[in-house]
């Protein structure tokens, strides 16, 4: 058990790229293929599932952590953990995985074996990101996700495929550089890339000039993190990214690679600069609620169904960034909880969005209508889908947006005011696109003889809806250990911030009343 | 009389030279129609003999023929650079010489040995007549293989380029050389810098200035550097892969002798100002190329730059830096070029972009190992590339050269642009006309697979070769 313990992390990173090695040496034959990537990306699953199994609740600090140098110059170590909110992104990034496998069966039918391997690669260098405690380590995965989603979306995409793709890689990419240029400065002045370590030395104050950089540090890695979120006004590679993709690179693209932006906000940001995190919240929660309210409007207009949908991801992630910045137990609770829903339910409508592009080849609101009769069981999951992404309650959107406003609304209330008509405008888009799509009656002839879901589709769509539906009854089952994690976070965090800024006692200083808002929410919810 | 030791601390040399000759003598013995593929093996086997001699030569640090020759680990680190260059550039030849019928295979293996010879003998001298007869060895072999394909009028065009621009840079640096001797009195290396320590010099600002341009014309830099996309576009793509790493490599050996063993004065802002000019020049440059071979022109121009930050960082962890960087820019970039050679077919047809769409889908071996090279030329984490880029600008925000480090950075993210282009083509066009992809050949294949190796093994375990080059840093400033 102990050596399973401390080599589970590199066991669940590394048996993608074990799979997509050997899918190397695999023939053509694309039945194979397929097969073989899922039963990977399901014996990832399952090996990822041993982590909130074994996990200690109470326990603070990072778990099944293992560190070995692997570089002596520069000093960089080997090292992984997570700890209650790391855990469950990994857990969304190995559910999803093999739903885009599945998803992709029949939809890819060209250089199939390079699909899945990029695929593979990517699945290893997203649940890295999620894990890496060392700076570097954490950059080179984090660079390396790139790589393979760029090739997917200018492989296997359509239209605008190579444009959409230079775009992601090239606002990545850069915006990645401040980051890398910010961690070198943190090693030129520790010696070490060991996020723990550098975080302590930052706390007691030993490493020198660090009040002077702070502020471009700081920036270095929040710029890095917005482009990948991505917050207005660095989303613009989003939609067209989202729209070109083919359908699986579409579904982690929103559920996973945005999340690793947030991640990143809510570990480094917050982890290590928290004064600065404090001193810019007010422009970075703007930015966030223009986000919501923005990318709302825009999505309200969208001629293309995957458009819209994308539009959206840009309006709920800055409810996550909202959660984030508002400092207070709930709030960030509800961003790390709706970072996992989104992931859910905006991967759930990106599949079902490459069910339809599958049978119609296009994504135009204009060449639908009346869908529902044709098609009864697609439009009943899009409609359960849908709700969850609009946030009824019950179903898992409900629970982070209703989180995160709690906390808004307790760190200032304008800004509760302000994030709640999202919650608005999202019911008004989703709804009327599904009218528009679903109801009334068949205008276009090649509506009449669509297939409905097959079976393959169908099995690929109940876990999310399954997961939608248990995470908007049973919150607990996920915030159990996300609430210690964030307590955790947030409790070094107000004590450094007490220590630098006494004069402005702020939202942090009630953290008691955030508590009683979860206890309060799980009454409302009753367990 | 000289003792046998001497004649050990240049055995590299002596056996690639005995090779060199075998070949021409073997070369007239030969059917005149025949293939020169038996040739390709000697000189295989000459540059792993001199390889061995270079370990050989680990036991025998010292100085030879009176303090002309110093073989320490400084000097050895760029031999084994060197003449790992020149094996790769003879195996990567060795088809490609009969599919571009270049029947002139005596003459061009033996003249790639005997400019590995210069090369070689470039970073082990401490004599400054002697460094200008190693560097005048390395320049006139390269100078006759740029203009190997004879039947193409840009191969001629870019020899006569190279022969008469790289002429006024060698006597560029033949004056600096006279004025050092002037100024000082000697012209060993470290003669002058027991020289400089106690006297101050009007003359060596000017010395150092001239040699400066001589060897900124060997390394392509800016702005010394408007010879190097013509000449790289008309030379066989396997002699533009060896001139674009091997004398590039052994220039840079002499410039890091040349500026701080001596403890020359006033380099510091030349360098500066050459450094930022070729990464921007160069960078710049390669965003509007349509052919890869150019483009990779222009690249190399860019990574002088950045070899130079690391000069302007100064010291040992600049010169360390500078070293590692010369290694892995020469395993990546040797390897991208013979993919380039291989993939042109007869004639050099196909170097263009255009030329480049599809290549994922007819060969996928082929355009998955170029993108592993042409990411390490970006700087992507886990190859040689980026651990070259992260010491090189490590070390300058060390020195404190804040500012040479962000045109540094904002420069390379402007060469992930043109180096993306190349992948994109690759994988995401689809081709417009169809260019064949021949079988990878043997000798291609082994020549990759050792570029490739290097790469990724700078990039996941750098440590030893840093060592390593810490030691010679060491050595060369003792």
């Amino acid at each position: 058990m102990n050596f399973i313990n401390s080599n589970i992390l590199t066991i669940v990173i590394f048996l993608p790229l074990a799979g997509a090695i050997l899918l190397l040496f695999f023939p053509r034959r694309h039945r194979d293929i397929r097969y073989f990537a899922l039963a990977v990306s399901l014996i990832t699953l399952l090996a990822s599932l041993h982590l909130p199994w074994y996990l200690v609740r109470g326990q603070s600090g990072f778990q099944f952590e293992q560190n070995i140098p692997w570089i002596a110059h520069p000093n960089i170590h080997y090292h992984l953990g997570i700890d209650g909110i790391s855990m469950w992104l990994v857990i969304l990034t190995t559910f999803l995985m093999p739903m885009c496998v599945l998803i992709s069966w029949n939809s890819i039918g060209d250089r199939v074996k390079e699909f899945f391997i990029l695929m593979l690669v990517l699945e290893t260098a997203m649940i890295g990101v999620f894990v890496a405690l060392d700076l570097f380590l954490f950059y080179f995965f984090w660079e390396a996700t790139l790589i393979p989603m760029a090739l997917i979306i200018g492989m296997y995409g359509h239209g605008r495929k190579i444009y959409a793709s230079v775009k992601f890689f090239l606002y990545t990419m850069i915006a990645s550089v401040f980051m890398l240029a910010a961690v070198i400065w943190l090693y030129a002045k520790t010696g070490t890339f060991d996020f723990v370590d550098i975080q302590g030395k930052i706390q007691s104050g030993q490493v020198a000039g660090f009040e002077h950089a702070a502020f471009w540090l700081f920036l270095g890695f929040f710029v890095a993190f917005a482009v990948k979120v991505p917050l207005f006004p660095l989303h613009t590679w989003l939609p067209d990214a989202h729209v070109e993709a083919p359908t699986a690179g579409s579904v982690l693209l929103a559920g996973v690679l945005l999340k690793m932006g947030t991640y990143g906000l809510l570990r480094f940001n917050l982890g290590l600069f928290p004064d600065q995190s404090r001193r810019n919240a007010p422009w970075i929660i703007a930015l966030a609620i223009i986000g919501i309210i923005y990318g709302a409007l825009v999505a309200m207009i969208q001629p293309n169904i995957k458009r819209l949908v994308a539009y959206t991801s840009v309006s709920h992630l800055g409810f996550v960034v909202l959660g984030i910045f508002s400092f207070t137990q709930i709030g960030m609770d509800g961003a790390v909880y709706q970072m996992l829903s989104h992931g859910i339910s905006t991967g759930a409508l990106f599949m079902l969005l490459g069910m339809i592009y599958d049978r119609r080849h296009t994504y135009d609101i204009g060449e639908y209508g009346g869908l529902a009769t044709p098609m009864p069981v697609y439009a009943t999951f899009f409609a359960f889908i849908m709700l969850s992404s609009v946030g009824l309650p019950l179903l898992n959107g409900f629970i982070g947006e209703f989180m995160v406003l709690s906390g808004a609304f307790q760190a200032k209330q304008l800004y509760g005011i302000l994030a709640a008509t999202g919650v608005i405008w999202s019911a008004c888009y989703l709804l009327w696109m599904y009218q528009r799509v679903f109801y009334g009656s068949i205008t276009n002839p090649a509506n009449n003889s669509l297939r409905d879901l097959s079976a393959r589709e169908r099995v690929s769509l109940w876990p999310l809806a399954i997961a939608a539906l248990v995470m908007g009854v049973a919150p607990m089952l996920w915030l159990h250990s996300i609430d210690p994690a964030v307590a955790a976070a947030l409790k070094q965090f107000s004590s450094v911030v007490q220590a630098h800024a006494t004069h402005a006692p702020g939202p942090l200083l009630r953290a008691d009343v955030a508590r009683n808002g979860v206890q309060a929410l799980l009454q409302v919810i009753g367990r | 009389m000289i003792p046998a030791v001497d004649y050990i601390r240049i055995l590299p040399e002596l056996v690639l030279s005995i090779f060199g000759i075998i070949v021409m003598m073997v070369d007239p013995l030969l059917p005149e129609q025949g293939s020169r593929k038996r040739l390709g093996i000697v000189a295989v086997v000459g540059t792993l003999a001199a390889l061995a001699a270079t370990a050989y030569q680990t036991g025998f640090y010292g100085e030879a023929f009176y303090h002309m020759v110093r073989v320490d680990t400084f000097s050895v680190f760029f031999h084994v650079v060197v003449l790992m260059i020149a094996l790769v550039v003879i195996l990567a030849s060795y088809d490609y010489l009969d599919v571009q019928s270049i029947r002139a295979g005596g003459e061009y293996y033996a003249l790639i040995l005997f400019g590995t010879v210069g090369m070689m003998l470039m970073s082990s001298a401490i004599e400054l007549v002697l460094i200008f007869i190693a560097l005048e060895i390395s320049s006139i072999s390269t100078y006759i293989l740029a203009g190997m394909r004879r039947r193409a009028a840009e191969s001629a065009e870019a020899s006569l380029k190279y022969f008469l621009l790289g002429s006024f840079a060698t006597a560029f640096f033949l004056y600096g050389v006279a004025m050092i001797y002037g100024a000082t009195g000697t012209t060993n290396i470290y003669n002058i810098a027991n020289f400089l320590r106690t006297q101050q010099s009007t003359l060596a600002y000017l010395a150092v200035g001239l040699m400066f341009v001589g060897l900124g014309f060997k390394v392509a830099s800016a702005p010394f550097h408007v010879w190097t996309p013509d000449v790289y576009e008309g030379s066989p793509a396997p002699v533009v892969a060896l001139m674009s790493t091997g004398p590039k490599a052994a220039a840079f050996a002499v410039l890091l002798r040349v500026l701080f063993a001596t403890g020359a004065p006033g380099w510091f802002w030349m360098v500066w100002v050459s450094a930022a000019l070729s990464m921007t020049l160069g960078n710049i440059g390669a965003l509007v190329q349509q052919n890869v071979k150019r483009l990779l022109a222009y690249s190399s121009i860019a990574h002088a730059g950045y070899l130079l930050v690391a000069f302007a960082a100064g010291q040992q962890v600049g010169i360390s830096a500078a070293m590692f960087y010369a290694a892995s820019y020469a395993a990546m970039n040797v390897g991208a070029f013979a993919v380039v050679s291989h993939f042109a077919s007869a004639g050099e047809k196909y170097v263009t972009l255009d030329d480049y769409a599809g290549l994922g889908r007819r060969s996928p071996l082929l355009a998955g190992i170029l993108t592993i090279f042409l990411l390490s030329l970006i700087g992507i984490p886990v190859t040689g590339g980026f651990f070259a880029k992260f010491y090189v600008f490590s070390a300058a925000l060390q020195s404190g050269l804040v500012w040479l480090t962000i045109i540094g950075v904002i420069n390379s993210a402007i060469a992930a642009y043109y180096y993306l282009r190349i992948i994109v083509y690759m994988y995401m066009r689809d081709e417009r006309s169809e260019a064949p992809v021949a079988r990878i050949p043997v000798g291609l294949g082994i020549g990759l697979a050792i570029s490739l190796i290097m790469t990724i093994y700078l990039g996941v375990l750098p440590g030893r070769v840093l060592e390593y080059a810490i030691q010679g840093a060491q050595d060369l400033l003792k």
